[in-house]
């Protein structure tokens, strides 16, 4: 099976630390500010990230689908979105992986 | 020299009024007819000889689109000490007040986010010690 780039685009925003702690902060509570997420980054996290940084690894969480930003009124939140995670890793865990599996048993 | 002023740009000064004092609890402290508008400040209630907050007009037209890139990204303009950041929000909430950020507490330090219905988000927040008794 191979990889579209809709998953390319997954891997990618995933294989970076800074990302991953958003998603972790969006976890904990969604429906973020661009504020509050910078303001757990450097708080909680010790980053020196700056607000444009910040908002930068958000265009890539965008891009690859992990979070959406949602407007009301003059706000803008941001929540995460686990669904390009779902199946993500069918390819390696279903059919011929697991028939590997059974036979070296 | 000595901080004894600080300003929050607001798009009514009546409305701006009534939030500060109806809703956050501060208390007027000066008004004077300046030109078409007023030289307008609010006290905290707990230092009324302390600094003072202008509420100014927005009228200069740099002001609205510095406002409005502020709430967008969730920045608020300034930030006030309270005592307990929780009994406050929900003080403020039974008042229709509007946050943008819930209770947070980051080490020692709590902050919460609100709308001040006048363009702008303030900051609450508490952390030991940060304001003498």
């Amino acid at each position: 099976m191979s990889e579209t780039a809709a998953e390319a685009e997954v891997f990618k925003a995933l294989a970076d630390p800074n990302r991953r702690k958003i998603l972790d902060e969006l976890a904990e509570r969604d429906g973020q500010t661009l504020f509050e997420i910078c303001s757990r980054l450097t708080m909680r996290h010790q980053l020196g990230l700056s607000r444009q940084a910040v908002s930068q690894h958000l265009d890539v969480l965008l891009r690859a689908g992990l979070i959406r930003s949602r407007r009301e009124g003059r706000y803008k939140f941001h929540h995460i979105d686990t669904t390009p995670l779902e199946h993500l890793t069918d390819r390696w865990r279903g059919g011929g992986a697991r028939e590997n599996r059974c036979a070296s048993t | 020299m000595r901080i004894y002023v600080t300003s929050v740009y607001v798009d009514d000064q009546d409305k701006a009024l009534a939030f500060y004092t109806d809703k956050l609890g501060f208390v007027k402290k000066t008004e004077v007819p300046v030109g078409e508008h007023r030289w307008l400040t609010v006290v905290s209630p707990d230092d009324p000889d302390g600094c003072e907050l202008l509420l100014e007009p927005d009228a200069h037209p740099a002001a609205k689109p510095f406002k409005a890139a502020l709430v967008d990204d969730g920045v608020p303009l300034t930030s006030f000490y309270v005592k307990d950041v929780h009994a406050e929000y929900e003080r403020l909430r039974g008042l229709g007040v509007r946050f943008t950020q819930e209770p947070l507490q980051m080490g020692d330090i709590t902050t919460a986010v609100l709308d001040d219905t006048c363009g702008n988000l303030i900051q609450i927040i508490h952390k030991p010690g940060l304001v003498k008794p």
